[in-house]
C-alpha cells in the first residue's frame, strides 16, 4: 500500500471519529448535565450515573441501533411503523407514537435554548457580556434575557431579542431540512466539533487554576468545587446512601443519561432504520457513547460545577435551573481569560453548533412519520411540523416565569417519556425479538463482538433495573407520605399537577402534551390504516 | 475534598477517558466498514423526491 493512500485511510477515519462525536455532543453535555449535578451535588448522583450508563445507556444504546435497522430492512422507517413491524400487533403502533412525540417536543424548547447560545455569542462578540465580577449581574441579565421575571416577557416590546434569536433560529432550523443540506451542515461540523472540545479544554484549565473569587469566602475554591460534585457525602452532611434512597435522583440520572445519549428518544431507531446489514452498529453506538460522556463527564461537569461553585457556593448553586448554569457561570469564567470576548463568542457559536446538528436530528423522527405514514412529500411535511413546533416553542417562551414550561416539559417529555420508550425497546429487543436472535442482528456487519455478560443484562438486569425506578418514583412521588401531616400526598414534579400547590402553567403544560399525544395518535390510525391496505396489496400480488 | 471524591473522580474521568480512546483506536486498528454517526446517515428523502410506497412486511 503506498504511503498516500494509507494517509489518505487515516484521515478519513479521523473523519469518522470527528463525524460521530460530532453527531454525539450537544447541549446536553454542556447545559442540562452540570445543572443536573450541581442540583444533585454529590458523588451518589454520580455513582446513579455511572451505574445508569453501564446497565441502561449502552446496552440499550446498542439494542435501539439494532431495532432500527432490523424494521428498516423491512420498509419501515417511523417509529410508529417501526414498532408495528417489530412488536406485531395494531397496538404496536400506538407505542411507537412516543418515539415521535419526544424528539418533536424537546425539539420545542431545544431550540429556544438554542437561541440563548446564538444570542450569547452575539453579545460576546460585541461586549456586552462583560459585566463585570458580579455573578449576580450575569445572572439578572440571563433573568432579563429569557423572561424568567415573569410570562409573557419576551413577547413584549423592548424584551424581545431572545424571541428574535429564536426566530431565526427556528427559521435556520427548517430552512436546512427544507433544503436538504442537514448532510452539508454535519460535515462542517467535523471539525466544528473538535474546535469545541479543544476549547473546552483550554476553559478547562482556566477553571481548575481559579482562585477564590471573593476574599471573602476563601472556601470557595477549587477543590471544594469538585467535592460538591464528587464527594460522595453532600455538603450538608447527608450520606450517600441517603441520598440514593431518593428514587428522583436515580431517575434523573438514568433519564439524563438517555437524553443525553438520545437513547429512548426515538432519533436513534429512526437513523437506524436507514442503514444497510454492513453497517456496524456495535462501534458506531459504542463510539458515539464514549465521545458523549468524554464531553459530559470529562469537560462539562469539570468546566461548569466547579465554577458554579466558586462563584456562588453550595448554597447559591441550587435552584439554578437545568439549563440555565452554564449562562450565568460561564460568561464570569469568560471574564477571567484574556480575550474573553473572543473565547466567549467561540464558546457559545460552537455550542450553538452542537444544538443545531442535534436539533435537525430532532425533527427527523416527524418527518419520516408524515412521509411514511401520511404520504406526504417533504416540503408538506416540513410544512406541518414547522406550523406544530412553532406553537409549541411560541408557548414554552410565553410562559417563560422560572421556565416553568420548560421545566415541565424537559421532565414529562425529556424524562419521563424518554424513560418509558427506553423500557419498551430494551423489553421488545430482549424479550419480543429474543435476545439471541437480537445478539445475531446487532453483530450483523460489526468489527466488534459485544461482552456475551451483555445477554443476562439486557434480558433481566435492565428491564428489573428500569421498571424497579419507575415503580420507587411512582411510590415516592405520586403516594408520597408528608413527614408533617403523615398524609399521602403527591411530591416532585407530581406535586405540580395535583393538590394545593399545583401550578397553572405545568398543567397547562401537560394538558399541552397530552393534546400533542392525541395528535399523533390520530395521525397514527390513518398511518395504519394505509400500512394495512399496502399489506393486503402486497398479499394480493403474492397470491 | 475527601479521599472518597477523589477516587470516585478518578475513576469516574478516567473511564470516559479511557472508553473515548478505546473506541478511537478501535475505529483506526480494526477500520471498519461502515461506521456512522447519526446525521451523516443518508435518510433518502433529502430532495424532491416523492415519499416511499408504504410497506407491511414485519416478518
Amino acid at each position: 500500500m503506498s504511503v498516500g493512500l494509507t494517509r489518505e485511510s487515516w484521515t478519513s477515519r479521523v473523519g469518522v471519529i470527528m463525524a460521530v462525536a460530532g453527531s454525539a455532543v450537544g447541549l446536553g453535555n454542556f447545559l442540562r448535565f452540570p445543572g443536573l449535578a450541581a442540583q444533585y451535588g454529590s458523588g451518589a448522583f454520580m455513582l446513579a450515573y455511572f451505574l445508569s450508563l453501564l446497565i441502561l445507556g449502552i446496552p440499550i444504546c446498542w439494542a435501539e441501533w439494532t431495532l432500527g435497522r432490523y424494521a428498516g430492512q423491512r420498509g419501515f422507517h417511523s417509529s410508529p411503523g417501526i414498532f408495528y413491524a417489530l412488536i406485531r400487533h395494531p397496538l404496536g403502533k400506538y407505542i411507537g407514537v412516543i418515539g415521535v412525540i419526544v424528539p418533536v417536543m424537546i425539539y420545542m424548547y431545544y431550540v429556544y435554548i438554542e437561541a440563548w447560545c446564538l444570542g450569547y455569542a452575539w453579545y460576546a462578540l460585541t461586549g456586552r457580556l462583560q459585566l463585570g465580577d458580579r455573578v449576580a449581574d450575569y445572572a439578572e441579565f440571563w433573568a432579563r434575557f429569557v423572561g424568567a421575571t415573569q410570562d409573557g416577557l419576551t413577547l413584549g416590546r423592548g424584551h424581545n431579542q431572545a424571541l428574535g434569536f429564536l426566530a431565526l433560529v427556528f427559521g435556520l432550523n427548517f430552512f436546512i431540512i427544507y433544503r436538504g443540506i442537514a448532510r452539508g451542515i454535519e460535515a462542517f461540523c467535523k471539525w466544528g466539533m473538535p474546535a469545541l472540545i479543544l476549547l473546552a479544554l483550554v476553559v478547562l484549565v482556566r477553571v481548575l487554576t481559579l482562585g477564590p473569587p471573593d476574599p471573602a469566602h476563601p472556601e470557595r475554591n477549587v477543590l471544594a468545587g469538585l467535592g460538591y460534585m464528587w464527594n460522595p457525602t453532600r455538603e450538608d452532611g447527608t450520606p450517600a446512601l441517603a441520598q440514593l434512597a431518593n428514587p428522583q435522583l436515580w431517575l434523573a440520572a438514568a433519564g439524563q443519561i438517555f437524553f443525553s445519549l438520545s437513547v429512548g428518544f426515538g432519533v436513534i431507531i429512526t437513523y437506524a432504520s436507514y442503514l444497510r446489514e454492513e453497517d456496524d452498529v456495535v462501534l458506531s453506538g459504542l463510539t458515539a457513547t464514549s465521545a458523549n460522556e468524554f464531553c459530559e463527564v470529562g469537560l462539562g461537569g469539570m468546566i461548569t460545577v466547579p465554577a458554579a461553585y466558586l462563584f456562588l457556593g453550595a448554597a447559591g448553586i441550587v435552584g439554578q435551573g437545568t439549563f440555565g448554569l452554564g449562562f450565568k457561570v460561564l460568561p464570569l469564567v469568560f471574564s477571567h481569560l484574556p480575550l474573553a470576548w473572543l473565547f466567549g463568542a467561540a464558546w457559545f457559536f460552537l455550542l450553538f453548533l452542537a444544538a443545531v446538528t442535534s436539533s435537525l436530528s430532532m425533527l427527523q423522527p416527524g418527518l419520516a412519520f408524515l412521509e411514511e405514514g401520511l404520504g406526504l412529500n417533504r416540503k408538506q411535511a416540513v410544512s406541518l411540523l414547522g406550523l406544530l413546533t412553532g406553537v409549541g416553542s411560541l408557548f414554552v417562551v410565553y410562559f417563560s416565569k422560572d421556565l416553568k414550561a420548560l421545566d415541565t416539559l424537559d421532565f414529562w417529555v425529556g424524562t419521563f417519556l424518554i424513560f418509558v420508550l427506553a423500557t419498551v425497546l430494551i423489553l421488545t429487543f430482549g424479550w419480543g425479538l429474543g435476545v439471541e436472535r437480537g445478539w445475531r442482528e446487532a453483530h450483523k456487519g460489526a468489527v466488534l463482538r459485544i461482552p456475551s455478560f451483555f445477554k443476562p443484562i439486557i434480558k433481566y438486569v435492565c428491564p428489573a433495573y428500569l421498571l424497579t425506578i419507575f415503580a420507587f418514583w411512582i411510590r415516592f412521588n405520586v403516594f408520597a407520605r408528608n413527614p408533617e401531616t403523615g398524609r399521602i400526598e403527591p411530591a416532585g414534579y407530581v406535586k405540580d399537577l395535583v393538590g394545593a400547590q399545583a401550578s397553572p402553567v405545568a398543567q397547562l403544560t401537560v394538558a399541552f402534551i397530552l393534546l400533542c399525544v392525541l395528535f399523533f395518535c390520530v395521525l397514527t390510525a390513518a398511518a395504519g390504516r394505509r400500512w394495512d391496505r399496502a399489506a393486503r396489496e402486497e398479499q394480493e400480488v403474492r397470491s | 475534598m475527601t479521599w472518597a471524591g477523589w477516587i470516585t473522580m478518578i475513576l469516574s474521568v478516567g473511564f470516559v477517558t479511557g472508553l473515548f480512546a478505546w473506541c478511537i483506536v478501535q475505529v483506526l486498528v480494526r477500520k471498519p466498514g461502515h461506521l456512522h454517526g447519526l446525521e451523516d446517515i443518508d435518510t433518502g428523502d433529502q430532495d424532491e423526491t416523492p415519499a416511499p410506497e408504504a410497506r407491511n412486511d414485519p416478518r
